[in-house]
């Protein structure tokens, strides 16, 4: 027979069950839409860029990136755009960056944080309008933090 | 206003690709965390930053929550004539944190 204790520790669970957080992290689809968003629909290639990331990261929290880009970084020839895009974070959109000629190496790096072991996708977008990708997977061991327990 | 820490030589030689390192004191609070008494902790975060030289804007880049606490950027310059670099970062409550270097190409 159910007594007062087991319905308000019934009744606590459900309520714990309720207020849990949906899944915190994007998917391969909200990531192709925020790719999107940014480039629209135009072919994003394979190659030009390299996407460098620690294979393991024990700190989701800062996860170093370096993406370097094919081009001579000239006024008739430079990369334009370089954007990092996360598959499995609560946000697809990292980071965005606007480069010009006066770089004269089109190349970055930055930290990132990781909410979950996943491929991250950098795409350049070239002068004369072609997007060009390189991806990088990286284990994370200690997710970046998204809830205080 | 924040602090910044800027690696950037004092000076080059004509056509030098440099090293820039930048690096801003900021947590980057993404505003999907909660506290201990489940109440959301707002965003916070820094939004953009930029870079100009030669009175040109030569890189700049949009922040969004991913950009780790302390937000720290790596990228080349190319050393053309002696003038400021000038460092703007911008929160998102429109605050800017700006910094100057003088760079002396030979």
């Amino acid at each position: 027979m159910m007594n007062r204790r087991d319905m308000l520790v019934g009744t606590g669970g459900a309520i714990a069950i309720t207020l849990l957080p949906k899944p915190a992290s994007a998917t391969p689809e909200e990531m192709r839409m925020a790719v999107t968003r940014l480039f629209g629909d135009r072919p994003i290639n394979d190659g030009r860029v390299s996407l460098k990331t620690p294979a393991i990261a024990e700190n989701g929290n800062s996860v170093s990136v370096d993406i370097r880009v094919e081009s001579p970084m000239i006024e008739d020839d430079h990369v334009t755009q370089i954007a990092l895009f996360a598959e499995a974070n609560p946000l697809p959109d990292m980071i965005h960056c606007r480069l010009s000629p006066a770089m004269g190496e089109a190349r970055l790096a930055s930290r990132v944080r990781l909410g979950d072991t996943q491929t991250i996708t950098a795409i350049a977008e070239m002068s004369d309008g072609t997007l060009w990708s390189g991806t990088a997977e990286t284990v994370v061991t200690l997710a970046a933090c998204v809830l205080i327990n | 206003m924040f602090p910044v820490r800027i690696a950037l030589p004092n000076a080059a030689k004509r056509g030098d690709i440099m090293e820039v390192r930048t690096l801003i004191q900021h947590p980057m609070e993404t505003g999907l965390r909660r506290d201990q008494r489940g109440r959301a902790i707002p965003r916070d975060i820094i939004t953009h930053f930029q870079c100009e030289y030669g009175g040109e804007v030569v890189f700049e880049a949009d922040f969004f929550p991913a950009v780790a606490a302390n937000p720290f950027l790596t990228f080349p310059l190319r050393a053309v004539e002696s003038g400021d670099v000038i460092f703007t970062w911008t929160h998102q409550d429109g605050g800017e944190t700006v910094e100057t270097r003088t760079l002396t190409v030979e």
